[in-house]
């Protein structure tokens, strides 16, 4: 299965639940207040958030108005037009020697995460070294120890309830010393309003800097597509602590939009570097912005 | 957040209102788009939110607000009555199976914290006298029976593990192991599933069918966005579920999902995970997720009873005595009174919009201490009351004797009448209205 297929597939049952109404709109041709009433609805309910889903009826209504579109087709192309118009559509090119550092809430599919992208370095040839640095849930270490045996990649981890710094520490000795090209950190979850936890993670983020200077670091907050308006709040906190890269949107599987990442574009120039589409090791995808903005509506 | 007080929001629509003194429907209209902005933003679902402004706006039309003088604030009690209603205004306890053992069966979502919910609940069960024991029905995520291993041993509650069988099987071994062992109430750790997932949603209908399962839990996550409402209906439909959990309280999310849930499946929330510690799970409580979802502290219930404690009459007088700077103890005994009578200072200072718990435990407000100073300024006479000048160290001494307290505690009570009325003073200047 393509990778074309396999997002597709993914957003499959989202456009179900929506698509059908907003089809019949279109075959009606006439764009007016009806119209924009819909799309309110529709991009509402895709998590878009209140404030930006004003933001794009605004400027699709000004461009349609000023171009004076009467036509189903050219309605819908200006209308992805716009949609694509607030999304950064942009890849992460990895140089070699870098660290992945995750990081996110708890339960929106970290570990997971990095079983996928450790399995997509590798099928790339690169040499991959996993850092479980999340030493604080439970078990979370033997369950990175499933992926990354999947993955075939090695992994270093300490016991459970200690100093996940050190961890980081020693997973960049390890992977300066053997040549690896990509090391990626597990984090532990965390809300972002806990002043502690943050304070961890950037010590975490010091090390890496400190330790390897030499690597490309990414930072890449991973988000849960079924996430609502709460998301803005947790990139912009993130980002505050330890300067956050990229997204990764996971569980885009179900029948969540992920819409907010519209307004965490409005907001923040940070793009989504990948998509979560299932809990099989392919299941990660790079981010498609056509295609995105195609399942949202 | 950009909206942060919808109160400010609202009286600000009406804020003309004061020259006109009748409100328009296009007012109305105005208050009830803010409030519809203000639902949206905290994930309230979009159909939720459509039908939550219909009832609320001709119940606004209906009551007298119109003639009200502050009806930006009716509004919002209208509305946070609606919220709190829709909520459900009763707590709803873990039932209990007529014949033991209770079963419990947990179901949600990946990733929506059903594995450290089995742990708290287990804990929280064992804290009410119960016996609880844990089950691990998750056979596919890596390491789930690990982590529901050592959470249970966190939360000192017994454990049950046949691996990676059918679920079915390993919930009645679990059933059986209780009945042998003593436990009163068996917990099923299920794994996270999507609800479209036709396969997984048929496995958990298995295991109903082939036990008697007295709640069936749906765990949500409270950042939920829009699609919690499909993702409740989806696992109702499909299960019946007979109660709600939301975990992940303790972040800074508004918490609409919840009103969106309870919207649609119409059972009740009956628990929510507020920490990371195994204790930290609490009862469901529908104001605060209210006031949450509108983004403000307990505002109302402080007006409310700032309302039925302190009369207009005692307000007017109050407040020309703070023009006229005329303000003494017999005020502030009369005011701290009236604070008395609001109940505990505590939860008082809890409802004010950021003032945070936290913060109070150093303030450390004891009602011993108001009773202390009303017995300090009733040992004063009628002259010293209206004068404070008056007393000096041998007054002060005498005051302290009758009231049965330290000099010290008398020079503290003038010393906060002062500051008070220095605050009055300020209020006065300015023009603001008094909190009371």
């Amino acid at each position: 299965m393509g990778l074309f297929s396999k997002i597709k597939e993914g957003l499959k049952k989202t456009k179900q639940s929506i698509g059908f109404a907003f089809a019949q709109l279109f075959k009606k041709g006439v764009f007016g207040e009806d119209f924009y009433d819909e799309l309110e609805s529709i991009l509402l309910s895709a998590d878009v958030g209140s404030a930006t889903t004003q933001t794009i009826i605004e400027q699709l209504r000004e461009d349609m108005t000023r171009d004076k579109i009467s036509s189903a087709d050219k309605a819908n192309q200006y209308l992805k037009e716009v949609l694509l118009a607030n999304l950064y559509d942009e890849q992460l090119e990895l140089t070699t020697p870098s660290v992945i550092l995750i990081v996110g809430v708890n339960g929106v599919g970290k570990t997971t995460t990095i079983g996928k992208l450790a399995h997509n370095y590798v099928k790339q040839g690169k040499s991959v070294l996993v850092g479980g640095a999340d030493t604080f849930r439970a078990a979370a270490g033997e369950q990175l120890d499933v992926w990354c045996s999947r993955a075939g990649v090695r992994l270093i981890k300490h016991e459970e309830g200690s100093d996940p710094a050190s961890v980081v520490y020693d997973a960049i000795a390890s992977a300066k010393s053997k040549n690896t090209d990509i090391v990626i950190i597990d984090t532990a979850g965390r809300l972002h309003n806990k002043k502690n936890l943050m304070e961890e993670l950037k010590k975490i983020n010091r090390i890496i800097e400190r330790e390897y200077p030499q690597a490309q670091q990414v930072n890449l907050l991973v988000l849960d597509a079924t996430t609502g308006q709460n998301a803005v709040s947790q990139v912009e906190i993130f980002d505050q602590a330890i300067s956050i890269d990229g997204i990764v949107l996971t569980k885009l599987d179900g029948t969540a939009k992920g819409g907010v990442v519209f307004a965490i574009a409005g907001e923040k120039e940070l793009p989504v570097y990948f998509v979560g589409v299932g809990e099989g090791i392919d299941d990660l995808m790079p981010f498609d912005a056509q295609e995105f903005v195609e399942g949202v509506i | 957040m950009a909206f942060s007080n919808l109160t400010d929001k609202i009286n600000h629509v009406f804020a003309k209102l004061k020259n006109k003194g009748a409100l328009s429907e296009l007012e109305i209209k105005q208050a009830m788009r803010e409030i519809r902005v203000a639902l949206l933003e905290a994930d309230v679902n979009i159909t939720v939110a459509k039908d939550f402004i219909a009832r609320v706006g001709e119940r606004a039309t209906g009551e007298n607000i119109l003639k009200s003088l502050t009806p930006g604030q009716q509004v919002i009690k209208i509305v946070n009555d609606e919220l709190i209603e829709l909520l459900g205004s009763q707590q709803s306890k873990i039932g209990v199976a007529s014949r033991l053992p209770t079963v419990i069966m947990m179901c949600g979502l990946q990733g929506a914290g059903k594995t450290t919910m089995c742990g708290k609940l287990g804990r929280f069960l064992a804290k009410q006298g119960k016996k609880p024991l844990v089950v691990a029905c998750d056979i596919y995520r890596p390491a789930a029976i690990n982590q529901l291993e050592i959470v249970s041993s966190k939360a000192n509650v017994g454990f049950f593990q046949m691996g990676t069988i059918n679920p079915t099987k390993i919930a009645k071994g679990a059933i059986d192991y209780a009945n042998k062992n003593g436990y009163d109430t068996v917990i099923l750790d299920t794994a996270g599933r999507l609800h479209v997932n036709t396969e997984l949603m048929q496995e958990l209908q298995d295991i109903k069918k082939n036990i008697d399962i007295t709640e069936i839990l749906l765990v949500v996550d409270a950042m939920t966005g829009q699609d919690a409402v499909t993702v409740a209906k989806a696992f109702d439909d499909s299960l019946g579920i007979t109660g709600v959990i939301i975990t992940k309280l303790d972040g800074d999310t508004r918490g609409g999902a919840v009103l969106s849930i309870k919207a649609v499946t119409n059972k009740p929330i009956k628990l929510t995970g507020v920490g990371e510690k195994i204790d930290d799970l609490e009862p469901f409580y529908p104001d605060r997720i209210a006031n949450r979802i509108l983004g403000m502290g307990d505002v109302l219930t402080l007006i409310e009873k700032a309302e039925q404690t302190f009369s207009q009459e005692q307000a007017r007088t109050l407040a020309k005595k703070i023009k006229e700077s005329t303000f003494d103890l017999n005020d502030f005994l009369v005011q701290m009174e009236s604070v008395g009578k609001m109940g505990n200072l505590g939860d008082m200072v809890g409802m004010i919009p950021g003032a945070s718990k936290l913060k109070l435990g150093d303030a450390k407000l004891d009602e011993g201490m108001v009773a202390r100073n009303k017995a300090i300024i009733y040992s004063m006479t009628r002259k010293e009351r209206e004068n404070s000048k008056l007393l000096n160290y041998s007054r002060r001494k005498r005051i302290a004797q009758g009231s049965g307290t330290s000099v010290q505690d008398v020079n503290k009570v003038v010393k906060q009448y002062e500051q008070t009325k220095e605050m009055m003073k300020r209020f006065g200047k300015k023009g603001a209205k008094l909190p009371f």
